[in-house]
């Protein structure tokens, strides 16, 4: 079969009423300030999420009896302008190392007034995850339709 | 796959597996209305069973082969919202810093 055809990214941009160092070390280091608290991958609810401020550094969550979950890795540290992370939870919502099958989301912090940042937001390279998620589909029929399934209630529920 | 629940939704998704077609194409093999083809073409494009595109001013529904492309429809609405509560979080904070 064919490599899988190339997704548009989705983008998004959001101002915010603060300086960019204010909104970056937010986005960043205080991520657990505004996660939602029902987006996790472990059997534990959720305690904490955190982002390693530095490139290399971990994006992990930790439950309430302190069991870690890896997302990904931070690929660009460059405050208090850019930030890129690497996406690395498959369609079968697990960890998956290998970096060929991640995705990546960018935010930029472009200051417009002192007190005042616009930020872009885009993730990108979702085909990434269908190579692997097709995969895990031919394999153990779970990945994507338990994906479909959570989105279509989802959908239903907003 | 409740996205495939319902009969008519059924017939329209093994329609699209034959090819791409219009919706006034579909409705025609069908014993329900345009609309009707319209809004259940609505119901899968949101879960990312099917895709379409624009072709000499009408749009041309498909099947998304791998469903990725829900993953993609997930991802646009999990960020929308996630970023407006960093916004509220971080204009929140900044509130507190500054009093």
């Amino acid at each position: 079969m064919n490599a899988v055809a190339t997704l548009p990214s989705v983008r998004h941009t959001v101002h915010v009423e603060a300086p960019r160092e204010h909104a970056f070390g937010v986005f960043t280091r205080g991520i657990d300030s505004w996660w939602f608290r029902d987006h996790f991958l472990g059997t534990e609810p959720l305690q904490e999420v955190v982002m390693e401020p530095r490139e290399g550094g971990r994006v992990f969550e930790r439950g309430i009896h302190g069991a870690e979950c890896d997302w990904g890795r931070v690929l660009v540290w460059e405050p208090p302008s850019r930030l890129v992370v690497a996406w690395q939870i498959g369609g079968d919502w697990k960890f998956d190392p290998d970096p060929a099958h991640a995705s990546e989301y960018e935010a930029r912090f472009i200051e417009e007034a002192p007190a005042r940042t616009r930020v872009e937001f885009e993730h990108r390279l979702f085909e990434r995850h269908g190579e692997a998620g097709r995969r895990i589909h031919d394999g153990v029929e779970s990945g994507w339709p338990k994906l479909l399934a959570a989105y279509a209630n989802l959908a239903k529920a907003g | 796959m409740q996205a495939l629940g319902d009969p008519t939704r059924m017939a329209i998704f093994e329609r699209l597996e034959r090819g791409p077609l219009p919706v006034g194409e579909i409705a025609r093999t069908l014993p329900v209305t345009r609309s009707a083809v319209s809004q259940h073409l609505r119901v899968l494009k949101d879960v990312g069973l099917v895709t379409s595109q624009r072709a000499a001013n009408r749009q041309i529904y498909r099947i998304d082969a791998d469903g990725v492309a829900g993953l993609r429809d997930y991802f646009d609405r999990f960020w929308h919202e996630s970023l407006q509560s960093f916004k509220q979080a971080a204009e929140k904070s900044f509130k507190e810093k500054i009093r």
